[in-house]
């Protein structure tokens, strides 16, 4: 699904992650942990190309999406829209809750009502906000509270259709019960996408993610099958250290 | 608890400290700021009025100033005080400044905030601030001097000085100051929206339509009125592009004369209580009146144009 070969990512002359090789597989929920400032956002952000946006960021290395070079693809709009993303902090747009998520619909060239509505609708419903928004589909997105901007959000990814979401931390600014929410919509999206997770949380990483890598300082320390990193033996101390909570 | 009784009661509870005066101070300061902006408003409408209003519910036929274009204050045995032609002077200016400066100004403004970068962009906004300081007579002067030879040679016409040249002179100089206020309205759009857009594989003018110039609705709306109040308040450049001829305009070649530059052009020789005088003053309060709804009217639009909270 992803294969990322040599990847180094650099802010001017601070690298902010050094020759990194990994493998996502598909329908897989990959994980990935460690303390701030170790490359995950970044990481995250090149999958998509959206490192182009940002003119201070320079990166190395190949990342193939589907076994195409995503550095090759020349629509870089039509990759985007393959791969779904959900921010740490919940992006309500100051429009409507209907038009949140008919926006990408709507970008990509959908304009009848019917298919719109039964989008809208499916979205919500399978990020668990349905119930709470449907009676007031005219509402501002982004008056809606924390928890429910980031199911609106997360139903905003799904309109995409994505064969690819990328999670960032995306419980930071949500309270507990609506995050064990998400983690239940997340595990049943799993059979349709693959979903790539960083997370700050190394239970939610335990809880959700089938294998799990672990970056620290710009370096990819250790990448395994979550339960390993977590029960089994590590190849790497540090590996066993930041999941116990002895440090970062 | 005993342990934290002892050092609470080493901290004074009852005296005030110098912190707490320089807050009110301050604080007071600043409520008067804000309160002056009131009583000048109220105190240049009382002026005004005072000046105005013996004449207009007077003297003045209300119905007459609305609706002829007889503006003849001087004459010694008929004045005629019909102000219909001065009005639709500054509205046909006004009208085609906005047609010029809203297209300049949205599109500066859009380059400017979402597509420049770096030197380009930074170069860009100092060159339109050094251009919204331009006073207005140079360009008063510019229109004399350089549209009017222009518009007689481009459209064959006997006069170069009317709707057109002072429309478009006009148009051009409240674009500066649109573009620094929209482009205002644009940043202050959060970065994450633009983020949020560009990682569903928006392009960069699918976010500018679709995410940005909506979240920044009141902020332009806001840099249009500025350039409506600009149009109806400038008086100099009008006074020397327009023309100056009483007349309604049928077409952009017209001279027109606009109701600032009539006052601007007038006070000066009406004798002081005059009905003269007081029927310029009467132009004030109509000036200052349409400025208010215009205001009121964008408010109501703003605040409509929002979906429902």
């Amino acid at each position: 699904m992803l294969s990322v070969r040599g990847l180094t990512i650099r802010y001017g002359s601070d690298v902010a992650l050094e020759n990194v090789d990994l493998d996502v597989r598909r329908n897989e929920v990959f994980g990935i942990i460690g303390p701030a400032g170790s490359g995950k956002t970044s990481f995250l952000r090149t999958l998509n190309r959206m490192d182009e946006e940002n003119s201070a960021m320079s990166v190395e290395g190949t990342i193939l999406f589907n076994g195409r070079d995503i550095h090759q693809i020349r629509n870089v709009y039509n990759l985007r829209q393959r791969i779904g993303v959900v921010f740490p902090l919940p992006v309500g747009l100051p429009m409507t809750i209907y038009d949140n998520v008919a926006l990408s619909p709507r970008l990509r060239g959908v304009k009848k009502k019917s298919k719109l509505d039964e989008i809208v609708e499916r979205c919500l419903q399978r990020a668990a906000l349905w119930d709470e928004v449907k009676d007031r589909l005219t509402a501002l997105g982004s008056l809606l509270s924390g928890g429910q901007q980031q199911r609106l959000t997360i139903a905003r990814a799904l309109s995409q259709e994505p064969e690819l979401l990328l999670l960032d931390e995306f419980s930071i600014a949500v309270d507990p019960v609506t995050t064990m929410r998400i983690e239940d919509v997340l595990r049943d999206l799993k059979d349709e996408m693959t979903i790539v997770m960083v997370t700050n949380l190394v239970q939610q990483a335990r809880r959700l993610a089938d294998r799990t890598a672990f970056f620290l300082n710009g370096d990819l320390v250790e990448v395994g099958e979550t339960e390993e990193l977590f029960t089994g033996e590590v190849k790497d101390q540090r590996t066993r250290d930041y999941v116990e909570g002895r440090f970062g | 608890m005993p342990a934290d009784s002892g050092s609470i009661a080493k901290v004074d509870l009852d005296h005030r400290g110098r912190s707490w005066y320089v807050d009110k101070a301050v604080g007071g300061l600043v409520f008067v700021g804000g309160v002056s902006a009131i009583v000048f408003v109220m105190g240049i409408f009382v002026f005004i009025s005072r000046e105005g209003f013996g004449f207009v519910f007077g003297t003045l036929d209300i119905g007459e100033f609305l609706t002829s274009i007889e503006w003849r204050p001087t004459s010694e045995n008929n004045p005629r005080y019909g102000a219909l032609a001065l009005i639709a002077g500054t509205a046909a200016v006004t009208g085609l400044a906005m047609l010029v400066a809203v297209p300049f100004s949205l599109g500066a403004a859009i380059f400017i905030a979402e597509f420049a970068t770096g030197r380009t962009r930074e170069g860009l906004k100092v060159l339109v601030e050094l251009l919204a300081a331009i006073p207005s007579v140079v360009w008063g002067f510019i229109g004399l001097s350089i549209m009017s030879p222009l518009i007689i040679d481009t459209f064959d016409q006997p006069v170069g000085v009317g709707v057109l040249n002072s429309g478009v002179i006009l148009g051009l100089m409240a674009a500066p100051i649109m573009t620094t206020i929209a482009e205002d309205a644009l940043k202050a759009v959060p970065d994450s929206y633009r983020e949020a857009a560009e990682a569903m594989g928006a392009t960069r003018w699918q976010v500018v339509w679709q995410v940005v110039l909506p979240a920044g609705r009141n902020g332009l709306v806001a840099a249009l009125l500025l350039g409506v109040g600009r149009g109806f308040g400038e008086t100099m450049a009008v006074l020397m592009a327009s023309g100056h001829a009483i007349n309604i305009p049928t077409s952009p070649f017209d001279s027109v004369r606009a109701l600032t530059a009539t006052i601007a052009a007038e006070l000066g020789d009406a004798p002081r209580g005059s009905e003269h005088y007081q029927a310029l003053f009467t132009l004030g309060i109509f000036l200052f009146v349409i400025t208010f709804l215009i205001n009121l009217a964008a408010d109501f639009a703003v605040r409509r144009g929002a979906p429902r909270g």
